[in-house]
């Protein structure tokens, strides 16, 4: 059973169709990866399976289970985590707090977080997130105060926090130094490995998702294109003359 | 927010010096002072609960004095039928939590200045029901004779009995926040008022925290209200209007709104500089308006940004001394080269 499955989705802004009819599945495990020139409608897509936005038609499936309509909250309680393409952490807050932020919510109930420890039980998975990101030197700095490519860096780390089985990455690498782009991938790799969830990436850098993913999708004009490999995409020649070009 | 140790050693000496001189004050104080202190500590609880709302989780709230009435009329209403002050006060703070989850709905639907005016009518509706509905409330009349509690037999008649009272609420008041916003809530309070889109995407529960942010607030508000009525014997509409909201809001936003002691020292300035202003005479007014007006000015962020405003303005000032420098170095290659 795949552990996502979209189906058909389609969203409209006014007279313009932003996302006409997406279907795909993700398998357990696996990293794929999301590609088309700007406007294609990949965001749209995105927001319309977490729940941010209502699409006009489709189905989402996680595990089997339909989540169509579902609130961001309720997604990310089942399991699935997202980054954003514009930053999006808690900037007055530590590092270290963004990161306890991001899982406490997963850990005992409403009313007994209330009276539970300040870290809820959670400063050893941050420590171990803070670790493996090499984030420990700025933990207990304000997460505002870090530089942009330390702040993509927090909002990967969020994501990944509550281990979830699930994630959505919306441009990890923009505005990212190209010289911790590789690295960057490394760890992708290496949290797909040990957390064993799956990955859904949207990314302009090529190299980047072709060296990461185990499949691609290919959108253009809120439709897919081709959908494979990433050999095989970088060979199908309407993705050429579509998006990659020569 | 550090989630290490509880407080700093500084912090523990500096809590234990203003202790032992709060326990002190009243040897030095006349009655008049002693009932500003006692004052001041009942603004601090309502102005503590108002900076949950307002300054950790971002919410706007401008109808606290309407809560603060309720927790006062409550308390008046239930001694002068004889009920006790230990029972009517939990009372107060009940129908005060269960007020604010009800003008926590609206803030689901409306921010910014709309969840402003939308509290501010609230607070318009509380202060005619406590005007208009004279059979309960007394009218413009209000309440008098309200008398104060008594304790394991032993009265508290006494302003300084009273004002320890007080103090004692204060502390714990304070502590119990301190505790809830140091615990996972502190946390998704603050989430809430920084960025509420990715907090649900992390799984905080927006809806629960912001009306638990309104809830918790106006019950503070009516413990506030459940003091302010035995202490000054006589309630009426008046002090529950939205000049005194709005005055709650000044307290938490000059001291520092988002800080744990903002709220004491705004309510300190806001109640004790008029007093000390009033060898002005007609003027008083004037001129506490144009310091609050200069501190928002100058200071944003409340007075306990002080040190961060300073450090924020030097750095801006090495900054631009090292353009300067660096101009001047590019110009002076420039000359020796030509």
């Amino acid at each position: 059973m795949s552990i996502l499955a979209v189906h058909d989705i389609k969203k409209s802004y006014g007279a313009i169709q932003a996302v006409g009819g997406v279907s795909f599945d993700v398998e357990p495990g696996e990293i794929l990866g999301v590609i088309g020139p700007n406007g294609s409608g990949k965001t749209t897509l995105f927001n319309s399976i977490l729940g941010q936005i209502k699409p006009d038609n489709g189905t989402v499936e996680f595990e089997g289970k339909d989540i169509s309509g579902g609130s961001p909250l309720e997604l990310s309680r089942l399991g699935v985590g997202r980054t954003f393409q514009n930053l999006q952490v808690f900037g007055k807050l530590s590092l270290r707090d963004n990161l306890i932020l991001a899982a406490q919510e997963h850990t005992g109930t409403f009313w007994r977080r209330m009276f539970a420890p300040p870290d809820n039980g959670l400063a050893e998975r941050a420590q171990e997130m803070l670790d493996l990101f090499r984030l420990n030197h700025v933990a207990d700095l304000p997460a505002g105060s870090l530089s942009y490519g330390q702040q993509k860096l927090v909002d990967i780390a969020m994501a990944f926090m509550p281990k979830p089985r699930l994630v959505l990455l919306d441009e990890p690498c923009a505005g990212v130094n190209p010289s911790l782009v590789d690295g960057l991938r490394e760890l992708l790799v290496e949290l797909n490995k040990k957390q064993g969830g799956s990955f859904v990436v949207i990314e302009h850098n090529m190299d980047f998702i072709m060296k990461l993913c185990h499949r691609v999708v290919c959108m253009v004009e809120g439709k897919v294109l081709a959908v494979g490999k990433p050999e095989e995409i970088q060979g199908n020649r309407a993705v050429l003359e579509a998006y990659l070009g020569n | 927010m550090k989630t290490t140790k509880l407080l700093s050693t500084q912090h523990m000496v500096f809590l234990g010096l203003a202790m032992t001189a709060m326990c002190f004050a009243p040897m030095f104080l006349k009655t008049y002072g002693l009932y500003l202190l006692s004052l001041w500590l009942v603004y601090v609880i309502a102005a503590m609960g108002l900076n949950l709302t307002v300054g950790y989780a971002g919410l706007k709230s401008l109808c606290h004095a309407g809560f603060m009435g309720v927790g006062a009329y409550t308390v008046a209403i239930m001694m002068k039928a004889g009920i006790s002050f230990w029972i009517a006060s939990p009372v107060a703070i009940v129908i005060c939590f269960v007020l604010g989850l009800a003008i926590g709905f609206p803030a689901l639907r409306v921010q910014l200045h709309y969840l402003g005016f939308a509290t501010l009518g609230f607070n318009l509706l509380l202060v005619l029901f406590f005007r208009n509905e004279e059979w309960l409330t007394g009218g413009t009349f209000g309440i008098q004779n309200i008398k104060r509690p008594d304790f394991f037999g032993m009265t508290l008649e006494s302003n300084t009995s009273f004002y320890f009272l007080v103090l004692a609420v204060t502390i714990v008041f304070g502590v119990l926040l301190a505790l809830l916003l140091r615990s996972p809530w502190g946390r998704a309070f603050a989430a809430l008022r920084d960025n509420p889109i990715r907090a649900e995407s992390t799984g905080v529960n927006i809806t629960a925290y912001t009306l638990m942010s309104f809830a918790v607030g106006a019950a503070y508000a009516g413990i506030a209200g459940a003091l302010f009525a035995p202490l000054v014997n006589f309630i009426e509409p008046a002090p529950f209007g939205i000049s005194n909201s709005l005055l709650f809001l000044m307290m938490v936003v000059i001291g520092g709104s988002g800080r744990f002691y903002g709220p004491v020292l705004g309510a300190a300035i806001a109640l004790l500089l008029p007093e000390y202003l009033r060898f002005l005479k007609d003027w008083y007014l004037a001129v506490f308006g144009f310091t609050a007006v200069a501190m928002m000015i100058w200071l944003p962020g409340g007075l306990l940004s002080m040190k961060e405003a300073w450090q924020l303005s030097q750095a801006k000032r090495a900054a631009k001394q090292k353009q300067i420098a660096e101009a001047a170095a590019v110009a002076s290659g420039k000359g020796a080269a030509a």
